[in-house]
């Protein structure tokens, strides 16, 4: 028989819950977000014997149930609400054994909640080693649960529990640990609610006074009703955490006192504090850290460029096979350029993504994270960051997708949304291609004072500029966003461990899939409105584009290749793009753009790197068209044909650059952002207020340069 | 006579202290919720590289805070 019990990991951070999730699931997990929040949501099967199985949920680490961060309000979130969907038959408390004091917190608060619970005492061999002596039984029976000693690293005591798991009952036996008549000596606001909501337990009905505010699943009614009950009864619900959390603490030293024997100095703490003499040292500490941040950037570059090549170059000769072997045709078009097209540009991003977090879990699997963050925090605190931002910023060199899916390691809501903001300032990846190609045509390729190359200094310049923006935008919008939680930087800095290699391949796994599967379906839908626009025009115009191109006058004088090249510039300038480019052409006039560099602006919306294509599409018209020439040498040469002066100067070269620089110019990063955001709120905020910067920092720089 | 210190936030790295009460209720949960409880014994073990935050241990474990934050804890 298979019986689909539920059961929830509910633990401490740092005590090892994704580990034990892992060995229970295997790779039998999904993982999806709760509704609403960007909190990984991870649920997975678990064979517990020959005939059962049950469902596992992780849930977030939590120190209380009382919230810091939405990643906690989660576990109180799903253990409060009998109606939610993860909502567990059975809790298994996992309990780091050289911390039990502090774990126990948590555990005598869910236990509280009356939920059958069991715990999972793991680091056993870590704690006998630093000379804990946990007597189990006599600690088990004081606390009326099921005690089981594990090891989630090495895998030790998983087949208990995993018995233990199968043999649990439907009643809870765990000992009441809060008397609440002493707490709150008027009962009946308690039972009001627990009337209200139908639920069995005192100290449920207590979590939702706590909380009414935050819980999900509450409706406003029921909100309003709540709030005047309190305030007629006159609830202090600070006062009565502080009162709650002593008295537990008071139970907890009762219960510990003759069954945990704890050493006078704890071994594993030393070692870690030799680390940390070096990792957090005032010199050693932070040059280690931007050696660390040095070797991801030039990671993420260096490793990714073959296999990202390898993706386009396998999508190129599938194009060309679809357009080779499939009947000509819209349908044909629609699948090569525009489905193809946006499928390649998904998929392109896996090898960033994927080193991106290979090197984020390690860097969190062994501790190091948080000393980044506790170095850092003084300084990302100035321009409203955090000490974790640093790593999305830098990672924004590279590319802001995978960065700003890194970025859910910020606990604070704040903090996540401005670096989530101004990450894409920062100048990526994409961007190389079209400074390089704008500084060779406008840059003479000198050196100053014999010294340094002007090309060089320019492109650096470009650098500074976008971390510059960066850190200016953040520290303005400290003072816009306003704060739903208050900041909170308490924070446990875990010993040093090593990496374990499966957690990193997982996390690797997860966050492709996640990426190709959410962000991915909106990159194909805009790649296929672009692909429209761009291929589509008036049918009178395109017709007559047909006929002009077929007639002897061309077909006698050109080749078939030069008469191709020239029927899609001419089809471009025709289409709806084309017509958008012409109709947006005032508007960009006075930062010096023609219609031409219009297209390009909007074409760049589906990558930034597809403006130097669209150049080269665009100028094969100029000058001598039997002569291919490289795109730099037709955009040099190019010239408007009303005035006949050259269209690239270094006033429109440089403000083409500082556009380029500012504009929220990738859908893929707005898909990401909505997907980390759950709102359509944040992308669109952040298209407008950099295509708001691009538009003013380019018509200063044209208008002061021309 | 040497001056008493009397906040967290006012010892050096390797000085220690016993917690004895709280100035913000607020922060006092979050903070006892980690650990920091009344009559528990504190130890300073170093600084951030820029003055701030501080890391602390306190029965075993390390635990960073702002400056600001360990203001709030009163010691014996």
């Amino acid at each position: 028989m298979k019986t689909n019990l539920k059961v929830a990991l509910v633990g401490n951070p740092n005590t090892g819950k994704s580990t034990l999730f892992n060995s229970l699931t295997g790779l039998n997990q999904k993982i999806g977000n709760f509704p609403g929040v960007t909190v990984d949501k991870k649920t997975g099967q678990c064979k517990l014997n020959a005939q059962q199985e049950a469902m596992v949920i992780d849930l977030p680490g939590a120190y209380s149930l009382y919230p810091k961060s939405k990643d906690e309000g989660i576990v109180l979130d799903v253990l409060v609400d009998p109606s939610n969907p993860v909502h567990p038959d059975l809790v298994v408390f996992i309990a780091d054994a050289t911390n039990l004091k502090r774990n126990l917190l948590l555990y005598t608060q869910v236990a509280d909640l009356k939920i059958p619970v069991i715990i999972a005492l793991n680091m056993m061999d870590l704690a006998k080693r630093s000379g804990f002596q946990i007597k189990v039984d006599d600690l088990s029976a004081k606390l009326g649960v099921r005690i089981v000693p594990i090891s989630a690293r090495s895998g030790a005591g998983i087949a208990d529990l995993k018995q233990a798991i199968a043999e649990a009952g439907k009643i809870p036996l765990q000992a009441d640990v809060l008397d609440l008549k002493e707490l709150l000596p008027d009962g009946r606001l308690i039972e009001d609610v627990q009337q209200e909501f139908s639920l069995n337990q005192p100290y449920a009905a207590l979590q939702y006074l706590h909380h009414y505010q935050h819980l999900s699943f509450l409706k406003a009614s029921q909100i309003d009703d709540l709030a005047q009950k309190l305030e007629q009864s006159g609830f202090k619900s600070q006062q009565l955490q502080a009162r709650e959390t002593i008295a537990r603490y008071h139970f907890i030293n009762e219960t510990l006192f003759d069954t945990l024997i704890s050493p006078d100095n704890p071994v594993q703490e030393s070692y870690s504090n030799r680390i940390d003499h070096i990792l957090t040292h005032k010199i050693w500490g932070l040059a280690i850290f931007m050696a660390v941040l040095f070797i991801i950037f030039q990671s993420i570059y260096a490793w990714s460029e073959y296999p990202m090549s390898l993706i386009e170059s396998l999508f190129i000769w599938l194009v060309n096979a679809v357009h080779d072997y499939l009947p000509a045709g819209a349908l044909t078009n629609l699948l090569a350029d525009g489905i193809l097209a946006g499928l390649s540009g998904v998929l392109v991003f896996i090898p960033q993504i994927a080193i991106l977090f290979a090197f984020i879990a390690v860097l969190e699997d062994t501790g190091y994270m948080a000393r980044v963050t506790f170095m850092m925090d003084r300084i990302m605190r100035k321009v409203g960051l955090n000490g974790k931002s640093v790593v999305p910023i830098i990672g924004g060199l590279a590319c802001a997708v995978p960065s700003i899916m890194s970025a859910r390691n910020i606990e604070n809501w704040k903090d996540r949304i401005i670096t989530i903001m101004v990450t894409p300032l920062v100048s990526c990846s994409a961007r190389l291609p079209i400074y390089t190609l704008l500084i060779a045509l406008v840059v003479p390729d000198e050196r100053l004072w014999g010294l340094f190359n002007l090309q060089g200094l320019a492109l650096m310049g470009m650098y500074l500029l976008s971390m510059l923006s960066a850190v200016l935008v953040a520290w303005v919008m400290k003072y816009l966003i306003k704060a739903r939680e208050r900041g909170y930087f308490i924070m446990e800095l875990p010993v040093y461990r090593m990496p374990r290699w499966n957690n990193v391949a997982l996390t690797m796994y997860e966050k492709v899939k996640a990426f190709v599967l959410e962000a991915g379906k909106v990159i194909i839908a805009i790649s296929v409105i672009l692909w429209v626009l761009a291929s589509y025009g008036p049918p009178a115009k395109f017709k007559a584009i047909d006929q002009q191109f077929a007639s002897p006058a061309y077909t006698a004088k050109y080749s078939a290749e030069q008469i191709d090249h020239l029927k899609a510039s001419a089809k471009l300038e025709n289409s709806f793009a084309g017509i958008l480019g012409k109709s947006i052409e005032p508007v960009i006039k006075p930062l010096g753009f023609d219609w031409k560099i219009g297209i390009a602006l909007i074409t760049s919306f589906a990558a930034r790197e597809v403006f130097v294509g669209t150049m080269a599409t665009l100028y094969s018209v100029e000058g001598d068209a039997s002569r291919m020439d490289s795109v730099k040498e037709k955009m040099a040469s190019a010239r408007n044909p009303e005035t006949g002066q050259l269209v690239f100067t270094l006033p429109v070269a440089f403000s083409l650059m500082i556009f380029y620089a500012y504009a929220m110019q990738c859908m893929s990063t707005l898909a990401v952002v909505y997907r980390e955001t759950k709102s359509w709120k944040w992308p669109i905020t952040q298209f407008v207020y950099m295509t708001a910067m691009a538009y003013l920092a380019s018509l200063l720089v044209y208008q002061f340069l021309k | 006579m040497k001056k008493v210190k009397t906040k967290l936030s006012q010892l050096a790295p390797g000085e220690s202290g016993i917690i004895k009460e709280f100035t913000d209720l607020e922060m006092s949960v979050k903070l006892m919720e980690m650990g920091c409880l009344p009559g528990e014994a504190i130890q300073v073990e170093r600084i951030a590289p820029l003055g701030d935050p501080i890391a602390v241990n306190i029965s075993g474990y390390q635990l960073s805070l702002r400056k600001k934050e360990a203001s709030t804890i009163i010691l014996q």
